[in-house]
């Protein structure tokens, strides 16, 4: 599993992070931080989780 | 085979659709919709779409490049006008009438409208159809802008408008902006921020009515007696649920759906975001919630929910507590909030200040929590919103500030 993110779209809402801090953060700079671009299979359900809660729909993942 | 029906293709009602497959359901989904073409992403009409920014396509609902694999049978431009709720039993525009096993009512909401005949010149924003019609008249370049009300959709559109280069008057009969949701000490930070920005901002005043000249507006009238020149008006005065097509349906009726706290309606029958009104466990508050992440939570919620009912595996008949949250982009400002609190909440500033626009202030109600609001600080939200998903406990959001 890989996650790309689309930073063009990215507002930085910080959803993402709410769901799944291990794999998305939010800075002090206001710019998300994918912490683990090929998180382990065990975060899938919350990354796929993220990705549809995103406002944006800026997150996609690759199998 | 059991058969669902989904009334209303916007966010709510096609995650609800989504979910039901997502969690194993084989039967057939049924989803209409009035709308001639899939409803859009909403958020982006009154900002990115409206400045012309992006173009309508760029504003699609996100589950549209799925809807293959979905399987749905999806009917655009057929609406649900009639319920009865014993039979389950649901008539459409297309003269059909059929029983269903399962219901999922997410006929979201409608624009309020001053009363009277609307002039031209004079619009609402709610469909990608008000957006572009309220587009095309901004690009003849009209003098004034006046935009009546001062919830999400008008402050939105004030600042897109303001962007766009028009002068803007903003009128909101409330004493400040985003006034339903947000306690007064905040509130009068967005009306600084307008200010800041050029609006004209008129709070604590109501419309007394439009001025039109050949059935086209030229002016708004104020309840204080002041006339505002207007070659163009955005109505943004908050929207009223659709439930028109439920009335005796059996189903209880009351400023929404009436549901229970599991977001069942009846026996068979859920509702789903703008529509929908429940009482929320986790504030012992019924609620309605006008917000597109509500939308996506408690269109998945319903969905469960109604696979509960069906007996269906991925069923769940838990409670239905969350914790609103919304954000809102004004000029370069990122607003968002989390919580539910009231106007007589205590407000303290735990990060930044006012004065830089940037920072965060917490709600508290005796010994709990009631809420956090941001501007431009998505981090520190999202952590206060973290640890008011697990308690409303004031000392440990406190806590996460210096």
């Amino acid at each position: 599993m890989k996650v790309v993110v689309n930073y063009d779209l990215c507002e930085s809402n910080a959803v993402c992070m709410g769901i799944a801090p291990e794999v998305f953060e939010v800075r002090d700079d206001d710019y998300l931080y994918v912490l683990q671009e090929e998180p382990p299979e065990e975060l899938r359900d919350k990354v796929e989780e993220a990705a549809r809660r995103c406002p944006k729909q800026a997150i996609t993942i690759e199998d | 085979m059991s058969e669902v029906l989904v009334a209303g293709a916007s966010l709510a009602g096609l995650t609800a659709a989504e979910t039901l497959r997502r969690e194993g359901f084989d039967g057939r989904v049924t989803v209409v919709d009035p709308s001639p073409g899939l409803p859009p992403d909403r958020p982006p009409l009154s900002k990115q779409v409206l400045s012309g920014e992006w173009e309508p396509e760029q504003a699609a609902q996100g589950v549209a490049a799925r809807l293959d694999e979905l399987d749905l049978d999806l009917r655009l431009g057929t609406a649900a006008v009639a319920l009865d709720a014993a039979t389950r039993e649901v008539a459409l525009s297309d003269g059909s009438r059929r029983a269903y096993d399962g219901i999922v009512i997410a006929t979201g909401a409608s624009p309020r409208e001053l009363p009277g005949p609307r002039p031209a010149g004079v619009h609402v924003l709610r469909t990608m159809e008000d957006c572009l019609a309220l587009r095309a008249e901004l690009d003849a370049g009209p003098d004034r802008v006046v935009v009546i009300g001062a919830g999400f959709i008008g402050a939105e559109v004030a600042a897109t408008c303001r962007g766009r280069g028009h002068a803007v008057t903003l009128v909101e009969a409330g004493p400040a902006p985003l006034g339903r949701v947000l306690p007064g000490a905040v509130g009068s930070f967005v009306t600084e921020l307008h200010v800041d920005h050029g609006v004209d901002v008129r709070v604590g005043v109501g419309v007394a009515g439009l001025d039109a000249e050949g059935g086209r507006v030229r002016g708004v009238r104020l309840a204080d007696g002041h006339e505002i020149p207007a070659e163009l008006v955005v109505v943004g005065i908050g929207v009223a649920p659709v439930t028109g097509w439920l009335e005796g349906s059996g189903l209880v009726l009351d400023d929404g759906v009436v549901c229970d706290e599991t977001c069942l309606a009846a026996a068979g029958i859920v509702a789903a975001g703008d529509v929908a009104r429940w009482p929320n466990p986790r504030f012992g508050v019924t609620m309605r919630v006008e917000q597109w992440e509500n939308a996506v939570e408690q269109g998945e919620h319903a969905a469960r929910r109604l696979l509960a009912e069906l007996g269906a595996p991925g069923g769940s008949e838990e409670p239905y507590a969350p914790l609103p949250w919304f954000w809102s982009d004004q000029y370069d400002r990122k607003i968002q909030m989390a919580g539910h609190p009231s106007a007589s909440d205590e407000v303290e500033l735990v990060e930044g200040s006012f004065a830089e626009r940037r920072f965060v202030t917490l709600f508290r109600d005796g010994d709990r929590c009631t809420g956090v609001f941001g501007v431009n600080r998505p981090r520190h939200v999202m952590q206060a919103r973290m640890q008011l998903a697990e308690s409303l406990e004031w000392g440990p959001v406190r806590g996460l500030f210096g």
